[in-house]
């Protein structure tokens, strides 16, 4: 296999190094002298930055459950090489927002109590619930690329044969809190701006995610590429890029069209605090990266694409931090901004995040360039060792 | 069952004497001090407003939003009517401070094992069949406590009396679904900082149009990709099976998924 390495970022190493540190010792801090003293948050504004962070990290781990859906129930399986970056980016941001959301508890110390103390009407309880089933099935997802590893085949026989059923039930409950975090503000109609809050809002979230799951997935297969031949082909990574588009042009048109039906236009057109970060995280986000993506041209180069998807990401980060920051403001009155002890918090996580991805990816068969026209093999072991969750029809449903 | 319990606040007569904050205080072991909002220290408070004083407190909706975001179920409304918080349970997610459409709930910042703080609506003194420590301590009347179905009826009875002297609502029979504390005031409430926005429909059901959702969505959307699985899959099955075999052979058995 080939050894594939991070893109040469100068100092990329020191700076990681410091952040986390920077980060672990606001975290103390947080931890000893309590949220009050350590962040700017406050009565009228309870939720921040923190939560900010967990709507990005997890409408950027998308990819996880949509890659896994193409790749292994709906059968496209020329995309079978993304399916692992997929899931290791999934896996590594679900533990980055578990943990971030632990800090932002009032009480870490009752972090577990949702798991024995249910309130069915709440949206948080159900995303407790899905984000903690969605991370253990992403653990099965990633565990046989770790067992393989390590040369222990018995339990990934196992995990394939319950893969089937594990996987649906991912994208279910991928679809169930991504769109849940949309959820989360449908109760404060009288407190979220009118150019964020729509009922839609969970639609509207689902459909974004998708979007910026993609292009996160389509930012590494670039980034990984650089040294060796692209893992990924051409082709297939335009086609990305098409769905990146349709996904763009579909939340667009629901967003505009619901706010003109609800009369936000004034909203749109007339210059305020608000309607400047609304069209900041649209251009960005979704009207210049789609209108890009139109062009065959941005979609085969690697420049083009990797531009218009990270304009994605960025859009898309604008556009949680806006819902969960922004819209909630009451400016000029009541604005909030992070703590530089929430901002080291937030950046140490970011930072962990990235150095454990570019280890695992060093260290575990993630990136696997493909030698033959099939990706499923590239060691000389048994059955056993094909890839992760191949479909048990493989084995024992294959027609006799 | 306990009949339900409510305050009927009658914004005309309160004098701005602060009795009820000061009575509260004493009840819940607070610092004494006259606060304009509500506060950590100020379970409720009294505001002034042109010539009008209006005491603020949680208003122990009849279908509470704080109840219904909490995740753990710290907050409970009780059938007598108070919504009561178990610090024991909470996990500091503050979804209630930022879903009270009154903001009400207080959070201590400063401690490192935070609670909630806010009116309670005194249900042990209610239990023991006594009134509220505010109401209690009111001098004029201008907080009355009692059955919730009779003070509404006293309530429209004022306002009939004299039309003049009152706007004709009681803030708080419908207003998110209906509320605890009900209030008649001689201006508009907008003029005295109630949201006059927040409607009748409680809050809660704005989520449970998405959460009602869920089973449908887990049923239909795991159906839909079984089938969709079990369709591509089978189309791939039948295309290597015909490359394989030349000529067409019939389908193969039915073997379920
Ligand atoms: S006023 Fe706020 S805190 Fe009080 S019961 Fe209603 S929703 Fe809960
Ligand atoms: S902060 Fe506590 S009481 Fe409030 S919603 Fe969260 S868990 Fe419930
Ligand atoms: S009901 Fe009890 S806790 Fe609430 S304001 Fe009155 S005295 Fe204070």
């Amino acid at each position: 296999m080939r050894a594939l390495k991070l893109p040469r970022l100068i100092g990329w190493r020191p700076i990681a190094t410091t952040l986390i540190l920077a980060g672990a010792l606001a975290a103390v801090a947080r931890f000893t002298l309590g949220l009050g003293a350590t962040t700017n948050l406050s009565d009228e504004f309870p939720w921040g930055l923190w939560i900010g962070f967990d709507f990005l990290g997890i409408g950027l781990a998308a990819s996880g459950f949509t890659i896994v859906a193409a790749v292994h129930l709906f059968h496209a399986e020329e995309y079978e090489p993304i399916v692992r970056p997929a899931i290791l980016t999934a896996f590594i941001g679900y533990l980055l927002v578990v943990l971030v959301l632990i800090i932002d508890l009032g009480r870490p110390d009752h972090f577990w109590h949702p798991l024995v103390m249910w309130n069915p009407h709440s949206v948080m309880c159900e995303i407790s619930w899905c984000l903690m089933l969605y991370t253990t099935v992403l653990s099965l997802e990633f565990a046989p690329i770790l067992l393989e590893k390590f040369h222990i085949h018995s339990p990934i026989k196992w995990i394939h044969a319950v893969s089937l059923p594990f996987m649906i039930f991912g994208v279910l409950l991928s679809t169930l809190h991504q769109s849940s975090f949309g959820s989360l503000y449908l109760i404060v109609p009288n407190r979220l701006h009118a150019l964020w809050y729509t009922p839609l809002l969970p639609v509207l979230f689902f459909i974004s995610c998708i979007a910026s799951g993609l292009s996160m997935i389509v930012l590494e297969t670039l980034i990984f590429s650089r040294n060796g031949r692209p893992f990924l082909p051409t082709r297939l990574r335009a086609n990305l890029a098409k769905a990146i588009a349709l996904a763009l042009a579909v939340y667009f048109v629901v967003r505009i069209q619901d706010l003109l039906s609800r009369g936000g236009f004034r909203d749109m057109t007339t210059l305020t605090y608000y309607s400047v970060a609304f069209w900041a995280e649209l251009l960005i986000g979704f009207v210049i990266p789609f209108a890009m993506l139109l062009f065959e041209k941005v979609r085969i180069s690697p420049t083009g694409l990797y531009s218009a998807s990270l304009m994605v990401v960025l859009g898309f980060a604008f556009n949680r931090m806006n819902t969960a920051i922004t819209g909630l403001e009451h400016y000029p009155s009541q604005t909030y901004f992070p703590s530089i002890i929430e901002i080291f918090i937030m950046l140490g996580i970011t930072a962990c995040g990235f150095c454990a991805f570019s280890f695992i990816a060093e260290h575990l068969p993630i990136f696997r360039i493909e030698e033959s026209g099939n990706s499923h093999h590239q060691e000389a072991l048994s059955g056993a060792q094909e890839p992760l969750f191949v479909s048990p029809e493989c084995e024992d449903l294959r027609p006799t | 069952m306990t009949p339900k319990k409510a305050m009927l606040i009658d914004l005309s007569l309160c004098v701005g004497c602060n009795a009820c904050q000061a009575g509260c205080k004493e009840e819940n072991g607070l610092p004494p001090s006259d606060e304009k909002y509500l506060s950590l220290t100020a379970y409720t408070a009294l505001n002034k407003y042109n010539d009008l004083y209006v005491r603020r407190m949680c208003q122990h909706c009849d279908v509470p939003t704080c109840v219904s975001v909490c995740p753990v179920g710290a907050l409970t409304k009780s059938g007598a009517g108070p919504v009561s918080y178990d610090g024991e349970k909470c996990i500091g997610c503050r979804y209630c401070l930022q879903a009270c459409p009154f903001h009400v709930p207080k959070y201590e910042w400063s401690s490192t094992k935070p609670s909630i703080r806010k009116c309670k609506f005194c249900p042990n003194r209610i239990a023991k069949g006594l009134q509220p420590a505010c109401a209690e301590a009111c001098p004029t009347g201008a907080t009355k406590f009692g059955d919730r179905d009779e003070l509404l009826i006293e309530a429209a009875g004022r306002i009939k009396a004299e039309p003049g002297k009152y706007v004709s609502r009681i803030y708080g029979e419908q207003d998110v679904g209906g509320t605890s504390m009900l209030y008649l005031s001689p201006v508009p409430f907008e003029q005295l900082g109630f949201d006059s926005r927040l409607g009748k429909i409680p809050m809660p059901m704005l989520t449970m149009s998405a959460l009602s959702k869920v089973p449908n969505v887990v049923s239909v959307g795991g159906v839909l990709l079984a089938g969709i699985w079990w369709i591509t899959n089978r189309r791939a099955e039948v295309q290597a099976h015909e490359s394989s075999l030349k000529k067409g052979k019939t389908q193969p058995q039915e073997d379920d998924e």
